[in-house]
């Protein structure tokens, strides 16, 4: 069994008709990357909320089937336990903030004190994601006086420095420039090599294509399709879900460039220029 | 004919504390073409958009709008003639439904009630959550309630329209909405400005580029000869567009900024039949 485990999991919120999860089935191992993809309303957000415990012991609603971390069941388990396996980092970094906190700086600290952690692992460890984050230079300031990007980059910060075994990010690089965003997906692909299972739901799939090793793709409460990026943005059918696939696979699509064994389409410029070299290979022979 | 709205920029700077400038010496003429303003967080964007709009004003240098100063300008006239979308909906959004919320501007500038919740409606329409009209803006999505606060400028009719990275969180179909907003706006002849991290959206939808770098303007001029200038892109911390990055990938020479041109050019070359 994966270190995350959901069977048929079911979940509507209060005093609402619709189920937002309607019958999810999947299974991660340990330091796989899943990319969530699907359009706005698909689920993404509930099903990051079900993974870390929010879903049902803070939102309640009605609620079936399993989740596991770890082999807990997060039903049966409190919040305080279960996020201590899983880091969630919030779509809205406001949200994120605990505003109770004046300095960037205690802002992450706050999470590892509530884990009880000694004084010297956490100036460590508040340090180590600071730089990680590259946000050293803000640690004196407020949280509240930072701009959006700023603040999304503490927002992962603090969940970072509590070391999760999986984390899940809810669309974590949406108010970053184009550099800010490179730096988050590459800290976060180095969380990855170090063993630690990543959740990320994220509009910008053109990146995403790089970096997730499968792609959890949800439409309507549904699992549409759970497989690698090469199979899920070569299906002819992602309009129909409001979806696209990458800009290289739709124009790799047009021109008919594709895997001549597994007949799938480029999802990345590295792939589809690995493409084109065996196609110039071929004329040449 | 419709009158052209324009924005003269001389010699603009502005610092929050002395000596510390976020804006240098901008000299800028902004007119008819619709207008990306790209540039990395800290660049100066949001602080340009909110000159303009009269939330601050200028250090040094200045601001006519349609042929006019804006420290001329009361802060009511300023807001019948430009609409500023924030970036983040939480810092505009605070009525407890959604009608209330669109009309309240409307009703500001001195629109009466019927004239206000007409307009308000047709806005509701165009961001497609005209169904929500007595939802509370809180319990919608942060995509929505960006929605929303797009519909509570368009509302107001104003000659100028500003976006503050209305992509953020919007996915495909949400960017196929705003595209067809700002065309439209383009159309009525209003003057739109769009600040983007999204440069493939920059791309694809505006005429006319500006790049920020450090308070500055780095470059500027139409969209297809900005993104064409890798090297000063990268100088901005900033990259092309991904038509732009695909085209040199498929070895296509020249300068693109939609899908369709990309594939017409790689076609010719990449074609097993074509012969040379």
């Amino acid at each position: 069994m994966g270190i995350i485990s959901v069977e048929n999991l079911k979940y509507k919120y209060p005093d609402t008709d619709k189920l937002v999860l309607n019958d999810l089935s999947f299974d991660v191992e340990q330091g796989e990357y899943i990319g969530l993809i699907g359009k706005n309303t698909a689920g993404k957000s509930t099903l990051c909320f079900a993974l870390a415990g929010l879903v049902p012991h803070f939102f309640n609603g009605a609620y079936g089937g399993k989740v596991l971390i770890n082999e807990l069941e997060v039903r049966q388990h409190e919040i305080g336990e279960i996020s201590s396996h899983v880091g969630l980092v919030f779509e809205n970094p406001f949200s994120q903030m605990t505003g109770s906190k004046y300095t960037v700086y205690e802002e992450i600290a706050f999470g590892l004190e509530n884990m009880g952690l000694d004084r010297e692992t956490m100036i460590h460890r508040i340090d180590e994601s600071l730089e990680l984050l590259d946000i050293t230079g803000i640690q004196d300031k407020n949280p509240f006086d930072l701009s959006g990007g700023q603040m999304q980059r503490v927002a992962i910060a603090s969940v970072i420095a509590m070391k999760p075994d999986i984390l899940i990010l809810d669309e974590p690089t949406s108010q970053l420039d184009p550099q800010g965003t490179d730096e988050v997906f590459k800290v976060i692909e180095n969380l990855r090599k170090e063993g630690i299972t990543i959740i990320m739901a994220e509009h910008k799939i053109d990146k995403m294509a790089g970096y997730a090793d499968k792609i959890l793709f949800m439409h309507d409460g549904k699992l549409i399709d759970y497989s690698s990026p090469g199979e899920v943005f070569s299906r002819d059918d992602l309009e129909d879900y409001g979806m696209t696939a990458p800009a290289v696979t739709r124009i790799s699509k047009s021109l008919g460039i594709q895997n001549k064994q597994n007949g799938l389409y480029p999802v990345t410029l590295k792939e589809l220029s690995r493409e084109i070299g065996d196609t110039y290979e071929l004329h040449r022979n | 004919m419709i009158p052209m709205n324009s924005i003269e920029i001389k010699n603009l700077s502005f610092s929050y504390t002395a000596g510390n400038d976020v804006l240098k010496g901008i000299d800028l003429t902004l007119n008819g073409a619709a207008t990306a303003i790209v540039g990395q967080n800290g660049a100066g964007k949001s602080t340009f958009v909110k000159l303009l709009k009269g939330l601050i004003v200028p250090t040094e240098g200045e601001i006519v709008l349609n042929g006019k100063n804006t420290k001329d300008y009361t802060v009511a006239s300023l807001a019948k003639e430009i609409g500023l979308v924030f970036q983040n909906p939480n810092d505009q959004v605070f009525k407890n439904t959604v009608i209330s919320e669109v009309m309240f501007g409307p009703l500001n500038i001195g629109m009466d009630e019927q004239d206000a919740r007409e307009k308000s409606m047709e806005a509701l329409r165009k961001v497609k959550l005209d169904e929500y009209v007595d939802t509370n803006p809180y319990d919608l999505s942060l995509s929505e309630r960006k929605m929303i606060a797009i519909a509570s400028i368009l509302a107001m009719d104003p000659n100028i329209v500003i976006f503050d990275e209305p992509t953020m969180g919007q996915d495909h179909e949400g960017k196929e909405t705003l595209k067809e907003i700002i065309y439209e706006l383009r159309n009525q002849g209003k003057l739109v400005l769009c600040i983007l991290h999204d440069m493939d959206f920059a791309a694809e939808v505006f005429e006319r580029t500006i790049v920020f770098n450090q308070g500055r303007v780095q470059i500027e001029g139409p969209t297809r000869d900005i993104f064409k200038q890798k090297d000063i892109l990268h100088q901005a911390y900033l990259e092309q567009p991904i038509v732009a990055q695909i085209a040199e990938v498929l070895g296509v020479a020249g300068s693109y900024v939609t899908e369709k041109e990309v594939v017409s050019a790689a076609g010719a070359c990449h074609d097993p039949n074509f012969v040379e």
